[in-house]
């Protein structure tokens, strides 16, 4: 923002009011300064040696109020100096309540684009140090700070009345500073909010910009606070963000966003599909089966023919008393009533809603990427921890020492990772490491020659963090095992024991470990696929098995004990291998748990899409696909609760009352929000075959929200190891985009547009696939007139044609490579920008060693006039060189 | 929750929602937490019964919340004139009722944040207006400039406008802990230090001002997310 903005060359400066409480006069005017530089200049040369020597010497002496100003040792200067560092405005905006007033006077002109009047800014860059600069840029006297208000005042009452809050609600001013100057502002015509802005014509433009943006953002704010207060959740959230930090939160905020896309999802199907056809109910083809109860778990019986399926659909135009199919057209339009297709309907509804929930996938996808990514985040990482780790929200003492054990843990090994790799000679604990084989110029981005030299820091707990710091190092850091801190000496101990030439066999032991459990996880995922296949294959030739509603239950229960058991499975099996890091674990964890998942759903579809449409010729297949849908999603209800149960109270009770541990068990995010993505692919892949399955997937969204949340409460402790919520959670809402969402919508395509219909039942009962309604449709058009004749040509032309996707799909490429283009030369531009700073600031130490010596001469001078004696400033000689 | 919205008048809420941002429903919360007891209605009683349900049994006596109790002793040390709603606004709480909220009480910073946050000239009470601040700084929807910038405020533990090493080394304690055992050793903590400023000082002055620190915060996602307070 203004870090590239040169520095003003302040030096006359009046010292602030905060620092020094007396308003003593600068010993140099304008004039003199100037004088000096001249002066300066032209001696420069002559005073070079004299001068640093000067410096060296101050820079022993007592520091002042603990400004190092330069690099290296130096950090003492006389107060003179001292005074005017501290009214830099690079300083002051941190501190002084006039520098915030005139940064942000310079926001507003910007956001104006008035070129009738230049920045402040600019001014004091072009213009030669002046009186008229002192207003703007120096610590406030009274009156510049009012002069400067004023000046903000003035650009504020341009601004339209809404754009003028938006403004004052981003200063970082007190409310009563920000209520005077919105007393200020306000114009005299309207006194009361609501009035009109009465911007100028040359502002007319970014004012209706600027209103729009606005509109939306108090529309987005007020749907926000409606929310917010509609929401019983916000203390649940709170507790759970105070007990456990954002980590833990981010599965509940999850499972929230979840809980939108379904909400949104059944309002339409509700509108268009689920309420029209429950105004008109069909004839029901027999007598209603009675409800033992069990259909609450199966689904099947007393629901089949009710809104719930597919089947209970008409194929016919709803409002019309005349009933009939469709193609036969016989049925003209009633004059004042619209006709109400059922099959387009539906079929649009289904459509409408995916693209919809697509869309906004894609857009909190892309959002979520562009917070958590940004352009050169790799570096910077004791920084970022030191800066951005606390958890405000952390309300429990408990937790808070955690917090605060995790934080010096990782900057703890941050600091070693560094010594050992600076150029810096190390610490005499680190005297004998000075024969590994780490060059001394250490470069973090490179995979390092010998990576089994750096399991040295086994048993170190290393954050997820460092993924951001070194993608490299981080691979080869284990993952914590106890939270202690590690011994030095017992990390040489192990070190050395390591080292040599075994680190070769250990490599390939390593990898071989790995391959293995890859191997072993894999084959458990075919495994699960297969034996899914075999016993779906048995139920369908097991005659009796059909006529028992019960034992329609045992396919989910299988499949669903599969999906609980594997993972664990899997987890057990993960700790043959080499951990590599933190990060690399529950990543590789989420693979394979996704892997399994994908493998299971996918021979599911299969035997639904490929096999019981074919055993089901004569029946409504569709319905029957719904109803194991729905048991799918209960039975993964069931689990969950049970799960929760035995894995996390269960165990809790064992772990307190038998191995007499303190520990709790953890929390795992990672499985459960997997979880609640499998869930979810169900919910996506039934709507089409039960439009009232979000519904289903709310209700438990629901219940699985509280228990969860009773159980974390009870049985769980906070998370050891710091998580990267943010990476987390775009992490999983790729997931939730990529295989699953965009895997139950090829599901549903390939169901509307290859697989035919079952004939009996459902609102395609006439067609060869469901695709078709829509063909015929536009074909009515066709027929109808020329009056919506663009339709049939879009079908034609946009639809049918594959050209069109084609140019689209080039379309996005091109526009994904500009994109990549234009972030590598943000990069470079970031780079030089950087170089660029420095540079400033190497000028800055240099003018600022200048002035401090035109300072101390002027002292000297002042000395030697009233004293005669020179023994005040002894030159003492040190040889150290200043790094500039 | 309309229920006290009455006391305070329409148009200074009204003005509250504009200059700050909270909604109508976190300025009344706060009006609670900070106000006299008699605004207290039933229906807020049952909800903060509600909120605080995590702080233990045994500091909730009688049911009624903590914040709130420690106000309610405030409010017993003020004057009786001073217990309407317009005292109540223009009176200070000292830092210690502040800093026994339960949503402050395990922060390392909170002396700091009180601090900042007062407009006192002793800096050492926070009005109702101030407590707004606070809260509208570390609301869901304040801008990521306005919580950087009052992060650094906080972190400049010698309120002089830089963070310069003592500040640095402040901060670090505060994040591991004060005591002698949790505090990272004097070489670790001048190598942490050096290595803070080597990433983040980019023109190298040997401290980090403002926009240096807007930088490096601007790196990390988490950072919005996680400077937040609910009340």
């Amino acid at each position: 923002m203004d870090m590239a903005q040169p520095l003003p060359f302040v030096l006359d400066v009046p010292e602030t009011p905060e620092d020094q409480g007396s308003q003593e006069p600068s010993p140099y005017d304008e004039s003199e300064v100037h004088d000096s530089f001249h002066q300066l200049i032209q001696e420069q040369s002559r005073w070079a040696a004299q001068e640093g020597l000067e410096l060296q010497q101050r820079a022993r002496g007592a520091t002042g109020s603990g400004q190092h100003t330069l690099s290296g040792s130096e950090g003492a200067h006389s107060t003179a100096t001292l005074r005017i560092l501290a009214s830099m405005p690079s300083r002051t905006i941190g501190r002084s309540r006039g520098a915030i007033i005139s940064q942000y006077y310079n926001r507003t002109v910007q956001l104006r684009r008035r070129s009738s009047r230049p920045l402040l800014g600019n001014l004091v860059r072009s213009a030669r140090p002046s009186l008229r600069m002192y207003d703007l840029e120096l610590d406030p006297r009274a009156q510049e700070e009012e002069e400067k208000q004023s000046l903000l005042v003035k650009e504020l009452q341009s601004l339209a009345v809404a754009q003028r809050d938006h403004m004052l609600r981003g200063m970082p001013l007190s409310l009563a500073d920000k209520r005077s100057l919105r007393e200020k502002s306000r114009t005299p015509r309207g006194k009361w909010r609501g009035q009109r802005g009465h911007g100028g014509i040359c502002s007319c433009c970014g004012w209706l910009r600027y209103a729009c943006v606005l509109t939306l953002h108090s529309l987005g704010l007020a749907l926000l606070s409606s929310l917010q207060a509609l929401t019983p959740w916000r203390d649940a959230l709170k507790r759970i963000g105070g007990q456990f930090g954002s980590s833990v939160l981010s599965y509940f905020l999850f499972l929230k966003t979840l809980l939108a896309f379904n909400a949104l999802l059944l309002l339409l199907l509700l509108a268009f599909i689920v309420g029209p056809q429950a105004a008109f109910p069909p004839a029901l083809p027999g007598p209603v089966p009675v409800c033992t109860g069990l259909e609450l778990l199966t689904g099947a019986g007393c629901f089949t023919h009710t809104v719930m399926y597919y089947g209970h659909y008409s194929n016919a135009t709803l409002n019309q008393p005349c009933g009939g199919p469709l193609e036969g057209g016989q049925c003209s339009p009633r004059v004042g009533g619209l006709p109400y297709n059922m099959p387009l309907a539906y079929l649009f509804t289904v459509g409408v809603g995916f693209f919809i929930t697509c869309i906004s996938l894609v857009y909190s996808m892309a959002h979520s990427f562009g917070e958590s990514y940004r352009v050169g985040s790799t570096s910077g990482i004791h920084a970022i921890t030191v800066f951005c780790s606390w958890d405000y929200k952390v309300t429990q003492k408990r937790a808070s020492r955690l917090q605060q054990d995790n934080i010096r843990t990782r900057l703890k090994t941050g600091v070693r990772w560094r010594n050992l790799g600076s150029l810096q000679p190390p610490p005499p604990g680190f005297k004998r490491f000075s024969c590994i084989s780490l060059s001394s110029s250490w470069d973090y981005r490179c995979v390092p020659p010998c990576p089994a030299d750096f399991s040295i820091f086994s048993r170190n707990e290393v954050s997820p963090c460092w993924s951001g710091w070194s993608r490299s190092l981080d691979f080869m850091i284990r993952p914590p095992r106890p939270p202690r801190v590690l011994v030095l000496q017992e990390l040489l101990a192990e070190w050395q024991l390591r080292q040599g030439p075994r680190s070769v066999c250990r490599r390939l032991r390593q990898a071989a470990a790995l391959g293995l459990v890859w191997l072993l996880c894999l084959g458990t995922a075919l495994g699960c696929a297969v034996a899914v296949h075999v016993f779906s294959e048995f139920m369908i030739q097991s005659p009796e098995a059909a006529g028992q509603e019960a034992a329609l239950l045992v396919l989910p229960l299988v499949v669903g004990l599969l999906n609980l058991g594997a993972p664990y499975l899997c987890r057990i099996l993960a700790a043959l291998e080499p951990h590599d890091s933190p990060v690399l674990e529950v990543y590789m964890a989420i693979c394979r748990n996704l892997i399994l998942k994908l493998a299971v759903l996918g021979t599911l579809c299969y035997h639904w899409l490929g096999r019981r449409v074919g055993v089901l010729q004569g029946q409504c297949w569709e319905d029957f696909v719904g109803q194991e849908l729905y048991r799918f999603l209960v039975m993964d209800f069931v689990l969950t609760l049970l799960d929760t149960l035995f894995g996390e109270l269960v165990w809790r009770i064992i772990s307190e009352k038998k191995l007499k541990r303190r520990r709790k068990p953890e929390f795992d995010i990672a499985r459960n929000v997997l979880e609640l993505i499998y869930g979810q692919t169900l919910a996506w892949l039934g709507v089409l075959f039960s439009p009232l399955l979000p519904a289903v997937q709310i209700i438990k969204l629901l219940l699985v929200f509280y228990i969860k949340k009773t159980s974390l409460l009870a049985n769980c402790q906070a998370p050891r190891r710091p998580w990267l919520a943010s990476h987390m959670s775009t992490v999983f809402l790729t997931l939730l985009c990529f295989p699953a969402f965009l895997g139950a919508a090829v599901f549903l395509c390939y169901a509307v547009w290859q697989v035919k219909p079952s004939g009996i039942c459902g609102p395609f009962r006439t067609l060869d696939t469901m695709y078709e309604a829509g063909r015929v449709w536009v074909r009515h058009l066709e027929a109808a007139g020329p009056r919506v004749s663009w339709l049939p040509w879009v079908h034609r032309y946009l639809v049918e044609n594959t050209f069109f996707v084609f140019l689209v799909s080039a379309l996005l490429l091109a526009v994904v490579y500009l994109n990549i283009q234009v972030v590598r030369g943000q990069r470079k531009v970031i780079c030089l920008l950087k170089e660029q700073i420095s540079n400033e600031g190497e000028d800055k130490i240099f003018l600022i060693n200048k002035l401090h010596s035109i300072y101390e001469r002027k002292e000297r001078e002042e000395r030697s006039r009233f004293r005669t004696s020179q023994a005040a400033v002894p030159p003492t000689l040190f040889t150290d060189e200043r790094d500039a | 929750m309309g229920g006290s919205g009455s006391r305070l008048s329409k148009e200074l809420l009204a003005e509250y929602q504009d200059l700050t941002f909270l909604t109508k429903q976190e300025i009344l919360l706060s009006m609670y937490v900070v106000s006299a007891p008699h605004l207290v209605d039933n229906e807020q009683q049952a909800r903060s019964g509600n909120e605080h349900t995590g702080t233990p049994i045994a500091e909730r006596a009688n049911g009624s919340p903590l914040s709130a109790r420690a106000h309610r002793r405030f409010c017993e040390l003020l004057p009786q004139e001073q217990q309407s709603v317009e005292a109540s606004l223009r009176a200070q709480v000292s830092f210690e009722r502040i800093l026994s909220l339960p949503e402050l009480k395990a922060n390392p910073f909170k002396e700091r944040i009180c601090r900042v946050f007062s407009t006192s000239p002793t800096r050492d009470r926070l009005s109702f207006e101030d407590f707004l601040d606070l809260l509208s700084v570390f609301s869901d929807t304040a801008t990521p400039d306005i919580k950087s910038h009052y992060a650094f405020r906080i972190f400049d533990f010698d309120d002089d406008g830089t963070l310069n090493r003592e500040d640095l080394s402040q901060l670090v304690n505060c994040l591991t802990g004060e005591s002698e055992d949790t505090r990272l050793s004097a070489s670790e903590m001048k190598q942490l230090i050096d290595n803070i400023l080597e990433e983040s000082d980019i023109d190298r002055d040997g401290t980090i001002n403002l926009s240096e620190f807007q930088h490096v915060i601007s790196r990390s996602p988490d950072f919005a997310s996680s400077f937040k307070i609910v009340l």
